[in-house]
């Protein structure tokens, strides 16, 4: 899953967040924007969030209401502007596979664990190293450097 | 400690002595740059926090080329905020149409990226400067952000992967075609969160274009950064452009690397990558014959003055088929000058294509060659991914530049 599949290019004249998520996935999912609702959970599969460096892909999903991703794995720039801009980013692999369309999940970051409650599954993921937990805690990077400047 | 060039670098920009691989640091940077999609979103969290001053105003810099000339109002409006900042801010890189050119290609061009630099853009394709001997890396606007209010940019040390190239290149394969190959055997994730380095006799013997385009595309192996070491090319090519101090960094012969790839160049034939990822490369001979619409030679990958060289090369005394649309971006002002200087223009004009003000564009699917739905077109740029060149459902064919002379229904005769 792309970044152009996540917002397309011809939609970053823009950084308003609710344009932004009126068209997101909507190459990939065209119907995604009128049926994602707050708290969902967004699964993709190997190198989620590909391609260009654009903060407007985890703008767009953090703003359709979408609580969190599960990946198998992030591209590097993307994980780091969720991290930056607070957009929980979980990497498992098992959940990757498992999880289906519809199915309810239960996510602890600080064990982390996630737990499938339709199948009756649970998944693992590697906990954040301080750094980032504390990145988490001040609410993203600009809060955080704010505090060390001060 | 034996360590790659990368650590080299890192540590020498977090003062200490060493880093190791896998640790979290926060290092200084050199340069942080911003274009006019991502510089508005890092502008807006400066204003947004009343903050009133960068870390360092020459270590910044702005360039809006990714809808310039200003596409549509909205564009325009993203334009002047960079404008209006860089006016505000006092910012010494801010480059106006007219001196704007695609950021990869022009800070190198003016030496504002030079070896042994740590630089971070917000711009995926950051990584292009590793063919200086540089650390450069793409992040986000936050990152941006974070960097012109504290001059810092925090990450995780990668690991490294080396590929070593031997042997002399087959004409016309350059560096574009040795990092399709590359992405083809490994990956669009195959590098993910790590460093690339590139060495090898080949390497040695490539010039700095062919460099510049091959660390460009690190990222679509999902590599933190590409890097080379710094010889007398680098040398050369940094001397005549510096205005301030350099160093060369190179991996120590110890130094530790999770994975070598050893590749025979001489064997490495011209690559295309077909849609929709740049890891479905196939050598241009198994290509069959593919119709196609538009070709684009330009962008950060291959929008240099060598690269217009090869198409004109190719293009030369012939002309392009009817139905068939060329569109040519000098990368920046100074190649666009040195195109015109050389006679390149009569040469593409001749040939039917039409020349663009240097510009993203159409890389992106921006504008300047946006794509019907269902249009093939084959591109000098980058990425061929769904939407990267226009609506949902073209094709992008991403190749070297000298493929820029195609033929609808029939282009890959005309390639060897
Ligand atoms: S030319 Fe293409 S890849 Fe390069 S910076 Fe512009 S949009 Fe990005």
């Amino acid at each position: 899953m792309d970044t152009d599949a996540i917002i397309p290019a011809r939609y970053l004249n823009t950084s308003d967040p609710d344009v932004l998520a009126s068209h997101c996935f909507e190459d990939a999912d065209p119907d995604f924007a009128s049926r994602v609702s707050a708290g969902d959970i967004v699964v993709g599969g190997k190198n989620f969030g590909c391609g260009s460096s654009r903060e407007h892909a985890p703008i767009a999903i953090k703003a359709a209401g979408v609580s969190c991703v599960i990946a198998s794995s992030f591209a590097r720039i993307f994980y780091r502007n969720s991290f930056n801009m607070g957009l929980p980013i979980f990497e498992s692999t098992d959940a990757s596979r498992s999880i289906v369309t519809g199915d309810e999940l239960e996510v602890k970051p600080s064990e982390g664990l996630i737990h499938n409650l339709t199948q009756g599954e649970k998944y693992t993921f590697e906990p954040f190293p301080p750094f980032m937990v504390d990145l988490i805690q001040e609410g993203g990077l600009i809060p955080y450097l704010l505090k060390e400047e001060a | 400690m034996p360590m790659t060039i990368t650590e080299k670098i890192l540590a020498a920009h977090t003062g200490r002595d060493s880093v190791h691989p896998g640790e979290i640091i926060m290092a200084d940077v050199d340069l942080a740059l911003g274009n006019d999609i991502t510089a508005p979103i890092a502008i807006n969290i400066l204003r947004e926090n009343g903050i009133e001053k960068v870390f360092d105003r020459n270590k910044i810099v702005l360039v809006p080329d990714h809808f310039t000339p200003n596409k549509d109002i909205a564009s325009a409006e993203q334009c002047r905020q960079m404008r209006e900042f860089a006016h505000d801010y006092d910012i010494t890189h801010y480059f106006e149409l007219g001196e704007m050119g695609i950021e990869h290609a022009l800070l190198p061009e003016k030496g504002l990226v030079l070896p042994g630099d740590l630089v971070i853009g917000a711009d995926s394709h950051t990584c292009t400067y590793g063919a200086l001997g540089a650390f450069s890396m793409g992040v986000g606007s936050t990152d941006l952000a974070g960097a012109m209010i504290s001059g810092k940019v925090w990450f995780k040390v990668p690991t490294a992967m080396k590929f070593v190239f031997t042997g002399e290149l087959k004409p016309w394969v350059g560096g574009k075609d040795l990092i399709l190959f590359t992405i083809g055997k490994i990956g669009v994730d195959g590098a993910l969160y790590r460093s690339m380095e590139f060495t090898g006799d080949t390497i040695i013997n490539l010039g700095m274009a062919d460099r510049l385009a091959m660390c460009n595309m690190a990222i679509e192996a999902g590599a933190k950064n590409g890097i080379i070491t710094p010889d007398t090319i680098t040398e050369e090519y940094a001397r005549q452009r510096a205005s301030r101090e350099y160093r060369f960094y190179d991996s120590d012969p110890e130094a530790g690397y999770d994975e070598i790839h050893e590749f025979d160049a001489s064997a490495i034939e011209l690559q295309v990558a077909f849609p929709h990822l740049p890891e479905n490369t196939r050598p241009v001979g198994e290509s069959g014959n593919v119709p196609i619409d538009q070709v684009v030679i330009g962008s950060c990958t291959n929008g240099r003055l060598e690269d217009l060289q090869q198409a004109a090369e190719v293009l030369k005394g012939r002309k392009i088929s009817s139905g068939l649309r060329l569109i040519v971006i000098p990368a920046t002002p100074l190649i666009y000058r040195q195109a015109m200087d050389e006679g390149l223009f009569d040469i593409f004009l001749d040939a039917g294509a039409v020349i663009s003000t240097p510009t993203c564009g159409p890389c992106l699917g921006g504008h300047m060659g946006v794509l019907a739905d269902g249009e093939r077109a084959v591109a000098t740029t980058n990425r061929n991914f769904v939407g990267a060149h226009g609506p949902s459902r073209e094709r992008g064919l991403s190749v070297g530049p000298r493929r820029g002379r195609s033929e609808r229904g029939d282009w890959s005769h005309f390639l060897a």
